[in-house]
């Protein structure tokens, strides 16, 4: 691939985390597509995507108000009682405030931030930390962090690992999702090179991240799987269990359950739960929770029957 | 040297594509001759929601274009229907039409397509105007499309029955999903892969295969569709009935007829048009 133009830290730490086969990568997440999973065993999958949203709203328009209607949806996305609430809803820092007005303190959904100048993360370490601190600060239960990938591409390994690490230390008790942002990453050696540096710094409880959704390309089945198995190599060899969460062009509740079968079958059941494992959507739930729909009353229900999608605010 | 056969796999035309059915069926179809003439595809009630959502997708881009222009797009059909005419007629005849017949059903598609063509930028003001009220107020009423109508072509004629049937509703910018008469399907075959090269764009017709028995619940139910213009026997229309009332969309009946019903003059008209647009009524001061 282009291990060979890559700086001399980078060739070496591919030697040493072990090259990706794309061609069979592509080929395993091909079959992840073929699984039938109907009635009974599709509700479940949809309610367990459901409650593995990370419901996100990520744009310059965001306001307070918008804000806590995300909020409402999340805690309550649809009126059958039957539907979980989502896991979290994920934000920029401004917005942290107001979420957390509406969710109150003792919420079943989490409060996730951006920070680290989500989406680029180019300004300085003090500046990035000084957000994550604020963000805590403000309420925020969970961080999500994008790594400096021009560092990376570079070949300073030692600074993307010491700034994740310094935002671990900032963080406290919030979770952190590291943002790899694959699609800047361009290949599946940098990817599966990323999350082993990333997995390497985490605490149990915290995730990797695809991407920020900013960037055109996003979460895809392969390239989730070259970080699922990054987990699961990071699992077997120090027994620290770090959860993962795809993001940006999750659209439907056919993708979310192909992404299920992905985890299910890579790193087996103890992953399939919120604590291990998110989607990072806005449209998804709306879709999920049009399909739970369908399977209860058996008629295809129309998509204006539900609140609308968070990106149409 | 002789030629190998090459044999046609017709496909319905959905989303601007040619599809198989997602479930791999098909049934063979033979010709009036009961001659093996091709396997055509069996679609499903998730080939109707895959139509349902690529007609919504369609839906607001189609409303947003001018009557004029969707006039034009219609008489487009119409021409382009008139230079296929044979290849159209041999479809008819080849599967029991007898000639004469065939080429009077394709000439009828034509000029019911030039019709509704016609309608297009004229059906507004007949329907919608500006209503008289007590007050220093403008009322008008405006047509609007209704949104994503489903479509039941009857058995028999093939061609015209279901064009009668879909050029009214899409003309006020409405999109259709249809499902083709299901002993003779090849000329809706036929018709969508004249649709594919038209100027109508794509998602505004889509055009299923298959048995009724399958598709006719579906239809009935899937609350997304917000109308149903169909031909239908008692038995269907018990079940669409009971269905559009729960998911509460507008049903058009249109007797089952033999072409020279279908023929006639009385068979198009202002009504089929104004059974799937909505009107909307705004009130506005008069300026100073």
């Amino acid at each position: 691939m282009r291990a060979s133009s890559a700086p001399p830290a980078l060739r070496r730490w591919f030697a040493a985390v072990g090259p990706v086969d794309r061609v069979g990568v592509e080929e395993r997440v091909a079959k992840f597509t073929t699984r039938s999973i109907k009635k009974a065993a599709k509700v479940q999958g949809l309610k367990l995507a459901v409650s593995m949203v990370d419901l996100t709203t990520l744009e310059g328009k965001d306001t307070p108000g918008k804000v806590a209607s995300l909020c409402r949806k999340a805690l309550r996305p649809h009126d059958d009682p039957a539907v979980p609430p989502a896991a979290a809803v994920c934000l920029y820092p401004a917005m942290v405030r107001p979420a957390r007005r509406t969710l109150g303190l003792r919420s079943p959904v989490r409060l996730a931030s951006v920070a680290t100048a989500f989406p680029s993360g180019q300004t300085a370490l003090a500046t990035r930390l000084a957000e994550v601190r604020r963000a805590v600060a403000d309420g925020a239960d969970e961080i999500d962090m994008v790594i400096n990938r021009g560092a990376f591409l570079a070949g300073e390994l030692t600074r993307v690992r010491d700034e994740i690490a310094a935002v671990v230390a900032t963080c406290g008790p919030a979770a952190l999702k590291v943002i790899l942002e694959v699609g800047e990453l361009e290949t599946y050696d940098h990817i599966r090179a990323a999350s082993c540096l990333a997995l390497g710094e985490l605490r149990p409880g915290d995730f990797i991240k695809t991407s920020t959704g900013k960037t055109a390309s996003n979460a895809t089945l392969a390239n989730t799987q070259v970080m699922l198995e990054a987990i699961r190599d990071h699992y077997l060899e120090t027994g620290v269990a770090i959860g993962m969460k795809p993001a940006g062009g999750i659209r439907t509740a056919k993708q979310a359950l192909h992404f299920l079968v992905a985890v299910k079958e890579t790193l087996g059941d103890a992953w399939l739960t919120p604590a291990r494992y998110r989607f990072g959507a806005s449209a998804l739930l709306n879709d999920l929770v049009r399909q739970l729909e369908k399977e209860r009353t058996g008629a295809y229900p129309a998509p204006y029957a539900f609140s609308e999608a968070a990106e149409s605010y | 040297m002789p030629r190998l056969p090459v044999t046609k796999t017709p496909k319905p035309y959905v989303g601007g594509a040619f599809i198989r059915s997602e479930s791999g069926r098909t049934r063979p179809l033979a010709d009036a001759t009961g001659t093996f003439f091709a396997h055509v595809p069996l679609c499903t009630r998730k080939d109707l929601r895959n139509a349902v959502e690529a007609a919504a997708k369609a839906g607001p881009g189609w409303a947003r274009r001018t009557a004029y222009n969707r006039g034009q797009i219609l008489y487009r059909l119409g021409e382009m229907l008139e230079a296929r005419r044979t290849e159209f007629a041999a479809a008819l005849t080849r599967f029991g039409a007898r000639r004469a017949a065939a080429l009077r059903e394709v000439d009828a598609a034509t000029d019911r397509l030039v019709h509704y063509a016609g309608w297009a930028d004229k059906y507004e003001q007949l329907l919608g105007g500006v209503n008289p009220v007590s007050g220093p107020y403008f009322n008008f009423t405006v047509s609007e499309p209704m949104g994503v109508i489903g479509v039941l072509a009857p058995a028999e004629p093939p061609l015209l029955g279901l064009l009668s049937l879909v050029a009214p509703v899409i003309v006020s910018g409405n999109t259709v999903v249809a499902l083709a008469s299901e002993p003779r399907p090849y000329p809706a075959i036929l018709l969508g892969e004249l649709l594919a090269t038209s100027d109508l764009p794509a998602g505004v017709v889509n055009v299923l295969t298959g048995l009724r028995a399958d598709l006719v619940p579906t239809f009935a139910t899937h609350a997304h569709l917000r109308g149903l213009s169909a031909v239908a026997d008692a038995a269907e229309r018990r079940v669409l009935d009971l269905g559009a009332a729960e998911s509460v969309k507008r049903v058009r009946y249109t007797p089952d007829a033999p072409l020279a019903a279908w023929l006639r003059e009385a068979a198009q008209g202002l009504e089929p048009i104004r059974a799937f647009i909505e009107p909307k009524t705004t009130w506005h001061p008069i300026g100073a």
